[in-house]
């Protein structure tokens, strides 16, 4: 995996649980990690609904989303990426850890999942991978709001 | 029996000593340390000089002798085996039924519940997305559900232990079955898993529900109704399992759940319950992790523990309280998504290690159990693994058989002390509840995941599949993962509605008012108001709202 450009103002990442499991373990190291790679970490509690998920995004002008998911709420994560994209928040990247299923992947990532990190991921494969779908995920939005302003 | 303490006369050890550490030296080159989950520095060799059994009588003794270090009964397994113990659940409660059905034939001596993550989270099965119903666990809202779950089960002969947090839903359902069945409650025999609402609090966030001053008030009752009305159950089963899997090191486990077991004996002893009936019933649930040694010292260590704790802090009088009763389940924090297969060798590894533990129940986790619910296939082996290991292998004929091995018994004393330190900062923080409350045990538990996750990513740690001999190709990469059917899910779901309507509104009413007014008086039972509207026709979900209602909503505590 290629090293992203580092963003600045740094990438915004959302960490984040969904749907009935309470397993935090996971969310907590990931967002640290991220946070001492340099990015600005908002980290929520597990049970978010997908509604408080979209809104926190919109405010907090997010580049990406990670959802950490242990105990099948992964299921749920197309419907998320359907809300972000109805809020107008196509260009956000959603990246899902924790344990996928190898037949239940393709799913996700043909609902627009941007990468998937399962157990045993190392740091530097999660660090670059969602620093690169910031990075995306940014120049994406400048494009936008480019296009927006005459 | 008792013995003289082995002092054996080693002539030319000191020599023979000096020697071997010269050439071992020359020979090993850079040697790197080794240190175990604990902490514990562990080294090359060990010799008569690190233990020589002088303190044999007063830390080891005999199985069924104080301090029980060698086993809490005088036969252990070569008298009766562990329970073999499946966790199940998943899908509907006939799903349920049938894959319970299929464990007992295949020898399983005894059964497990496990709920749906919507239980856990206090909701009914029309309030969640059916997609995520059943997948984790059975749905089971109700007194009809629990029946149709146990058909053909022979409630009040086989034991069950249900994961079942607080407010107990599942063995009021249970009750309620007992009753149609014309059971005695007397004889409904099992164990209240999950009971243990600190560990939730400080490790899982999985069971959040009543506020920590709502969730002990709820313990307390129920442990007051089942001592008094249900002699085979065991109300609270203290569980280390939590903290190990959020992280938390073997030491710090043990100390950390014997500091929570010591709040719940003050707690119920502070409302008139006598120490010695109750701890007659306390048991306890761990993880048994891969580093083999380490575990068996984990145990051992714990029993001489537990039994001081019990009889000189607690002042129990009778040695059955002294008794450290455990349950153990071998740790998916092991297992590999990655060459799924090899999870197979490392369940057996730690069922061993929990066989020479002592343990008196177990559940082998089956291979597949880290990517998803276990399929019937990969259920059957586990239960397999533990009849090798009996039978095949013979490890159940010679009764605690590392003892006296200078290694096991060094590091034996060494966790010890590691899990009594942990008491002692417990202690200083005013006890487990407080210790809780202020994030203390949150932060000890953060720092030492993170710590074990560096040791992997720092490679010093080896997992095959994961940071080492990485595989192009993963076996089981093209399997399906079974999940429950959705149209039978969504069949449930309108059986349940329908149920809901068909129910006599007066009794529903009255059952949730006595609920609520026994939340405000402490001299009624909260437990007792709930197996009756169990039984009036209320379900999880109402149960749960109500008592949140009264009693507080349990928030997820962040810790930076």
């Amino acid at each position: 995996m290629t090293t992203a450009p580092r963003l600045d103002p740094p990438a915004r990442v959302l960490v984040t649980k969904i749907g009935l499991d309470g397993h935090d373990r996971g969310s907590r190291i990931v967002a640290a990690f991220l946070r001492d790679a340099g990015m600005d970490v908002i980290y929520t509690p597990p049970w978010q609904s997908i509604a408080a998920v979209v809104k926190l995004a919109t405010e907090e002008d997010v580049d990406a989303i990670g959802v950490s998911s242990l105990a099948t709420d992964h299921l749920i994560v197309p419907q998320l990426v359907a809300a972000l994209r109805e809020a107008g928040l196509a260009h956000v990247g959603v990246v899902v850890g924790g344990i996928v299923p190898a037949d239940e992947q393709p799913a996700l990532v043909a609902a627009g999942v941007g990468a998937i990190f399962g157990p045993g991921a190392s740091r530097d494969a999660i660090v670059a991978g969602v620093a690169a779908l910031a990075a995306d995920a940014r120049a994406a939005r400048d494009a936008e709001l480019r296009e927006q302003t005459p | 029996m008792s013995r003289e303490a082995v002092q054996l006369s080693l002539p030319g050890f000191d020599r023979d000593f000096a020697e071997w550490r010269a050439a071992y030296a020359g020979q090993i080159g850079a040697e790197r340390p080794v240190v175990n989950r604990s902490g514990v520095e562990i080294k090359p060799l060990y010799t008569p000089r690190d233990w020589d059994g002088s303190a044999y009588d007063a830390d080891l003794g005999f199985p069924g002798q104080y301090p029980f270090t060698r086993g809490i009964y005088p036969t252990m397994h070569r008298g009766r085996t562990w329970s073999q113990r499946q966790l199940v659940g998943l899908g509907t409660p006939a799903d349920y039924n049938a894959r319970v059905r299929k464990l007992l034939a295949a020898g399983a001596t005894a059964i497990s519940f496990l709920p749906c993550n919507s239980g856990f989270r206090g909701l009914d099965c029309d309030e969640v997305d059916p997609l995520l119903l059943g997948t984790c666990g059975t749905v089971s809202n109700t007194v009809d559900d629990m029946d149709a779950a146990l058909d053909g089960v022979p409630l009040g002969r086989i034991s069950t232990a249900m994961n079942d947090p607080s407010p107990f839903t599942l063995l009021a359902f249970t009750l309620g079955v007992a009753r149609r069945r014309g059971i005695p409650w007397e004889r409904v025999s099992g164990t209240s898993n999950q009971s243990d609402y600190l560990s939730h609090f400080v490790a899982n966030h999985m069971f959040y529900r009543l506020s920590l001053p709502g969730s002990r008030r709820v313990l307390t009752d129920h442990v007051a109704f089942c001592l008094e009305r249900l002699p085979n159950w065991n109300p609270v089963s203290v569980v280390g399992q939590h903290m190990q899997q959020a992280g938390a090191t073997p030491a710090e486990t043990v100390g950390l759940t014997f500091s929570t077991a010591l709040q719940y004996a003050q707690d119920c002893v502070a409302r008139g319950i006598d120490i010695d009936v109750l701890l007659r019933r306390f048991t306890f649930f761990f993880d048994i992790s891969i580093s083999f040694f380490e575990e068996i010292a984990k145990f051992r260590a714990a029993r001489r523990v537990w039994a001081r704790l019990a009889r000189e802090r607690l002042g129990a009088k009778n040695p059955n309280s002294w008794r450290f009763k455990f349950h153990g389940q071998t740790s998916g924090v092991d297992l590999t998504r990655q060459q799924p297969l090899n999870n197979i060798a490392r369940v057996a590894t730690q069922a061993i290690a929990g066989i020479f533990s002592g343990l008196q129940s177990m559940h082998t986790d089956a291979y597949d159990e880290a990517a998803a619910t276990p399929t019937e296939e990969s259920a059957r082996i586990a239960v397999a693994t533990q009849t090798i290991l009996r039978e095949e292998a013979h490890l159940c004929d010679v009764i605690d058989p590392l003892a006296g091995s200078w290694y096991v018994e060094t590091l034996t004393d060494q966790m010890e002390a590691e899990i009594l330190s942990v008491i002692a900062r417990i202690d200083a923080a005013g006890g487990m509840y407080k210790a809780a409350e202020s994030g203390l045990v949150q932060g000890m538990i953060g720092e030492s995941a993170l710590r074990w996750q560096e040791r992997i990513e720092r490679g010093e740690e080896k997992v095959v599949g994961v940071n080492c001999h990485q595989a192009e190709d993963e076996e089981g990469q093209g399997k399906s993962t079974e999940r429950p059917d959705l149209d039978r899910m969504r069949a449930h779901v309108a059986r349940f509605r329908a149920f809901k309507e068909s129910r006599s509104r007066t009794a529903v009413e009255g059952a949730l008012a006595a609920l609520a007014r026994a939340a405000d008086d402490e001299d009624d039972n909260v437990f007792a108001r709930v197996v009756e509207a169990a039984e009036a026709g209320v379900t999880h979900g109402e149960i749960v709202t109500c008592l949140r209602k009264e009693l507080g909503f349990g928030r997820p505590l962040v810790v930076a």
